[in-house]
C-alpha cells in the first residue's frame, strides 16, 4: 500500500507527496500532460524535441544542470506517446534547489535560439543513433504507419523523419510551451525523506504565482476498428529474416487491459513461456520470440515479434505462430499457469516499487490517468482475471481481421 | 514572491557524513563465506552465487560463457522447461551472468519463496547435464545474435578496441566468432562445470528481507558440497596491445554514423594515482555536466552522448573514451577530445567547478547507497577486488581532499594523445 497526500494549487497544479524516511534522497517528479500523440502530423517529434529544450535555460535561470550537480541532484527525463516526464533525485536536505529549478521552467523557459540549433542536431544524431545506423531500426516507423490509420499513435515519438525536427522554428517552440506546460497540465510528486506540510509550503512558495494557463484540451481522431487484415513484405539490408505480427487491444483504463497483459505473459515472459517454448526450443523456428504490448492511454497495441532460425520460411515461421495462437483461443489456460503469470506480475511489482523514484513516476502517471489511487488497486485487478476471460479475450484480440503482419526479409539471403 | 534570480542556500554535499552499511558475515561448513545485507521496506532479496569461473579460466574460446549460458538447461531430474517453469511459477528471476574472473548464477525472489527454491539452484551446481539438443540450439541462436551484433559499429568497436589494448588472447580482450560457437563440445563443457561449478571456489552475496534462518537454509543447500572459498587472488595474463595505435574501420557503407573509441592501457585499483583519476574522469568525460557532453554535445551537437569511464577490471584496465557520432564529424569529434584533453593538461580546474564535481559525486554516492541490492552491489565489488571498508572512506576522502594542481598532474601523466588507442567503426 502506497501512501500519499495531495492537493491542488489555486492554479490547478495537483501535487502528491509521499513520504518515505528510510533513504536520505528526495525525489521530484513532474509530469506534463503531453506526448507524441498531441504533435500535428506534419512537425511530429516535436514533444520529444521539447523535452531536450527543457534543459536550455529558463528566464531566471540561464543554466539548470549546474546548480542541480552543485546540490548533489541528478535529472533525467523522456517523452512516450502519452506523457513528458521530468524527474530529479537530491539529498532531501537540498531539495528546495529542485522546486527552484522546476518552477523557474514551469515559469517561463529563455527560449534561446542557440539551445534550438543544438539540440536540433542532438535529437537528429539520436534518432540516426537508434533507428537509422542499427539494424531493424526503422520497424516500428513502418509498423505504426500500417496499425494506426487516424490516430496519432501512427508516429513514434522519436518524429516520423528527420526533416519535421530540423524544420522546428522558435516560435513553434514558445507556441507548444504556452499550450502544454501550464500548471493547469502537470502534475508533481515530491517523495523521499520530506514531510507534506514542507512539501505545501515550498510549493506554494515557488509555483503559487505562476499564471494556471489554459486546460488542454484533447480531441484526438479515434482510430476506427480495423476490419480486415493488413500485411506488408520489406526488404532490408539486415542479417536475418525478421517476423511482426500485431493487434489493437485496449485503453489503459479498460478492464480488459490486465487480461491483456496477462496473455503477454502467458505467451512470452520467461523460459517457460509458450512461444519460447514451442517456437525457440521445440520447433527451432526462431531463435528469438517475444509478446508485449504498449500499456498506452489510448487504445494500444499487442505484438509479438521473433527473427527467424536462418532456412526457415516466413510463411512455416507464421504458421507456427498461429498455431499457437490457436491454442491459447481454444483451451482454457490451466490454473497453474494463470497462478504462475500472477505470481510473476505480484513479483515484479514488489521489485518495482523499492525504488522510491519508480514509486513517484508510477504515482504520477496514476493521477494522470485519472486517480493516483489506482496504484494500488492494480494487483487485485490482475488477481481477478480468470481463465475464461484469458480465453474470451485471445479469441478477440487475436482475430485475423484485427491484424498486422510485417515480414521484415534479410536482403543477404 | 520569491526571488527566482537567487538559488536556495545547500547544504554542501561534501558535508555529508557518507557511512557504507556494514554487510553480516558468516561462513558455511565448506569455508564458502556468505556476505549479508538485511535491509529493505518490502519483501524481496536476492542471493548471488559467485564462482571463479571466467573466461579467465577456459582454455578455449566462449567455454566459459556457455557453461555459464546453459546450466540451467537441464538437471538429471529436470527439463530446462521444468527449470524455468518452476522458478518462474514462484514469480522468482534465475539469472546467470559470466565475466572475465567470474561467473554468476542470481536469484530476485520475494523473499518468502526462498525454500522452494534454494534446493534446485543446488541441483543446477551438482547436477547439470548439459544436454546436446540444449547446446546445438545454444549454438545455433548465439551465432545468429552475433551476426545481428556484427552489423552494429558500436558492437564490432567494443570488441576491437579491447582487442587493440589487451590484445587478442587475453581474457580481457578476446572476443567471440562463429566457428568458435561451431567448435564447442559437450564434454568441454561438463569438464569446466565440474571443475569450476560443482567442484569450484565460490563466495555467495545476498540483500533484501532476509529470513531469520537464511544461515540454516544456505548451509544445507550449499555448505554440504564439495566447493572452496575463493582464491587469494586470481591470476593475472600478460596484456599484448597492438602495436598500430590508429585504425578506421569500414563495417556498413551506408551507415549514418561512426562508433568512436578511444582508450589506453590503465593500472588498477591499486595503484595511487586511480582515485585521483576517477575524480579527473568525471570531470572530462564522466556525467551529463562534464567536457566532453557540455562541448562535443551541448556546444557543438555532434553526438547524442559522450562518455568517458575507466572499466571496471580487476588486473590491469583501460581509460576509455566511447560515442557514436555523425559520419562527417567523427574525425572533429576525435580532434575535440584531444582539445579537451589539452585544457585540462595546460589549465587549472577552476575552484567552482571542481566544487561542482564533488558535490555532485557525493550526490551520487549518497543516492547509490540507497536500498539493499545497491548496498551489497558495492561490498561486492569491493570483495572482488581484494579491498576494504578503508577503500570506500578513501575514496570519498578524495573526492572532498583532491586537489586541482593533483588533477592537472594526473592530466599531464595520462590524458595525452599520443597514449591512446584510436578507433573509428563507420
Amino acid at each position: 500500500m502506497i501512501q500519499y497526500e495531495k492537493f491542488v494549487l489555486a492554479n490547478g497544479l495537483r501535487v502528491l507527496v509521499h513520504e518515505d524516511t528510510s533513504t536520505p534522497m528526495a525525489v521530484m517528479n513532474i509530469m506534463y500532460d503531453v506526448g507524441s500523440r498531441d504533435e500535428e502530423p506534419e512537425r511530429t517529434g516535436f514533444a520529444h524535441l521539447f523535452e531536450h529544450l527543457m534543459f536550455g535555460g529558463s528566464i531566471n535561470v540561464p543554466q539548470y544542470d549546474e546548480p542541480l550537480q552543485m546540490a548533489g541532484g541528478e535529472n533525467n527525463a523522456y517523452t512516450t506517446n502519452d506523457v513528458t516526464n521530468y524527474y530529479i533525485t537530491i539529498p532531501a536536505d537540498n531539495l528546495e534547489t529542485a522546486f527552484w529549478l522546476e518552477s523557474d521552467r514551469m515559469l517561463s523557459l529563455a527560449f534561446s535560439e542557440k539551445s534550438l540549433d543544438v539540440q536540433r542536431k542532438v535529437v537528429c544524431e539520436e534518432f540516426k543513433e537508434h533507428y537509422l545506423n542499427k539494424p531493424y531500426g526503422d520497424v516500428w516507423h513502418k509498423l505504426r504507419e500500417m496499425i494506426y490509420q487516424k490516430h496519432p499513435y501512427r508516429w513514434m515519438t522519436i518524429g516520423k523523419e528527420l526533416s519535421h525536427i530540423e524544420n522546428a522554428k522558435l516560435e513553434d517552440v514558445k507556441k507548444f510551451f504556452f499550450k502544454h506546460y501550464r500548471p493547469v497540465n502537470a502534475i508533481m510528486v515530491v517523495a523521499g525523506n520530506i514531510t507534506a506540510a514542507k512539501v505545501k509550503e515550498l510549493t506554494e512558495k515557488w509555483f503559487g504565482d505562476i499564471p494556471a494557463g489554459e486546460k488542454y484540451e484533447r480531441n484526438l481522431p479515434e482510430e476506427p476498428k480495423q476490419t480486415a487484415p493488413r500485411r506488408l513484405a520489406i526488404k532490408a539490408n539486415v542479417p536475418l529474416d525478421a517476423f511482426y505480427k500485431c493487434w489493437h487491444i485496449y485503453s489503459r483504463l479498460d478492464n480488459r487491459y490486465y487480461i491483456a497483459d496477462l496473455i503477454t505473459e502467458v505467451l512470452s515472459g520467461g523460459g517457460s513461456s509458450r512461444l519460447y517454448q514451442s517456437l525457440v526450443k521445440e520447433k527451432q523456428l526462431f531463435s528469438n520470440i517475444d509478446c508485449y504490448h504498449y500499456g498506452t492511454v489510448d487504445k494500444g497495441l499487442l505484438c509479438i515479434d521473433g527473427k527467424l532460425v536462418k532456412g526457415v520460411k516466413m510463411e512455416d515461421a507464421e504458421k507456427a505462430v498461429e498455431e499457437e495462437l490457436l491454442k491459447i483461443k481454444s483451451e482454457k489456460v490451466s490454473e497453474e499457469e494463470l497462478q504462475k503469470v500472477k505470481n510473476k506480475t505480484e513479483s515484479m511489482m514488489a521489485f518495482e516499487d523499492m525504488s522510491v523514484m519508480n514509486r513517484a513516476n508510477s504515482l504520477a502517471f496514476y493521477e494522470l490517468l485519472g486517480d493516483a489511487n489506482l496504484m494500488n488497486t492494480e494487483l487485485s485487478k490482475y488477481q481477478q482475471v480468470t481463465a475464461d476471460d484469458i480465453l474470451k479475450e485471445s479469441q478477440i484480440i487475436f482475430d485475423e481481421a484485427n491484424s498486422n503482419t510485417l515480414y521484415y526479409y534479410s536482403s543477404n539471403n | 514572491m520569491p526571488d527566482r534570480t537567487q538559488a536556495p542556500a545547500i547544504k554542501d554535499a561534501v558535508e555529508f557524513d557518507l557511512k557504507l552499511k556494514p554487510y553480516e558475515k558468516f561462513i558455511l561448513d565448506n569455508g564458502v563465506p556468505v556476505y549479508n545485507i538485511n535491509a529493505g521496506a518490502e519483501d524481496v532479496m536476492m542471493v548471488e552465487l559467485v564462482f571463479f569461473a571466467g573466461n579467465s579460466y577456459e582454455e578455449k574460446n566462449i567455454v566459459a560463457a556457455a557453461a555459464n549460458a546453459l546450466l540451467k538447461n537441464g538437471t538429471t531430474k529436470r527439463t530446462a522447461f521444468q527449470i524455468n517453469n518452476h522458478f518462474e511459477y514462484y514469480g522468482s528471476y534465475l539469472n546467470r551472468n559470466c565475466y572475465n574472473e567470474t561467473a554468476t548464477l542470481t536469484l530476485h525472489t520475494l523473499s518468502k519463496h526462498l525454500p522452494e527454491l534454494l534446493p534446485v539452484m543446488q541441483e543446477i551446481i551438482t547436477d547439470s547435464i548439459f544436454p546436446e539438443e540444449e547446446i546445438s540450439i545454444f549454438k545455433q541462436n548465439s551465432k545468429q545474435r552475433l551476426i545481428v551484433g556484427l552489423k552494429k559499429c558500436d558492437f564490432v568497436a567494443g570488441r576491437l578496441i579491447d582487442a587493440y589494448v589487451y590484445g587478442e588472447q587475453h581474457p580481457y580482450g578476446k572476443y567471440s566468432n562463429a566457428e568458435d560457437y561451431d567448435a564447442l563440445q559437450r564434454n568441454e563443457l561438463i569438464d569446466f562445470y565440474k571443475k569450476y561449478y560443482s567442484n569450484g571456489q565460490c563466495v555467495i552475496f545476498t540483500a533484501g528481507q532476509l529470513p531469520s534462518n537464511l544461515y540454516q537454509q544456505l548451509n544445507d543447500c550449499f555448505g554440504k558440497l564439495p566447493l572452496q572459498p575463493p582464491p587469494a587472488e586470481t591470476s593475472s595474463f600478460i596484456v599484448i596491445p597492438a602495436e598500430q595505435k590508429k585504425y578506421r574501420i569500414s563495417n556498413d557503407p551506408n551507415g549514418v554514423q561512426g562508433a568512436i573509441r578511444l582508450a589506453q592501457p590503465f593500472p588498477n585499483r591499486l595503484h595511487p594515482d586511480f582515485l585521483k583519476c576517477s575524480m579527473l574522469n568525471t570531470l572530462f568525460g564522466g556525467y551529463f555536466g562534464s567536457r566532453l557532453m557540455s562541448n562535443i554535445r551541448e556546444e557543438k551537437g555532434y553526438t547524442y552522448g559522450i562518455h568517458s569511464y575507466v572499466q571496471n577490471h580487476v588486473h590491469q584496465t583501460a581509460w576509455m573514451v566511447s560515442t557514436e557520432a555523425g559520419k562527417d564529424v567523427c574525425e572533429a569529434t576525435i580532434e575535440e577530445v584531444y582539445k579537451e584533453m589539452q585544457l585540462l593538461r595546460e589549465d587549472l580546474v577552476d575552484e567552482e567547478e571542481l566544487h561542482l564535481v564533488r558535490n555532485y559525486m557525493m550526490g551520487v554516492i549518497l543516492g547509490d547507497l540507497d536500498g539493499p541490492f545497491q548496498l551489497i552491489a558495492r561490498w561486492k565489488n569491493i570483495i572482488l577486488n581484494n579491498l576494504d571498508e578503508t577503500y570506500f572512506y578513501k575514496s570519498i576522502q578524495n573526492i572532498k581532499t583532491v586537489s586541482a594542481e593533483e588533477l592537472k598532474e594526473m592530466a599531464n601523466k595520462y590524458l595525452l594523445p599520443e597514449k591512446f588507442y584510436e578507433l573509428v567503426v563507420v
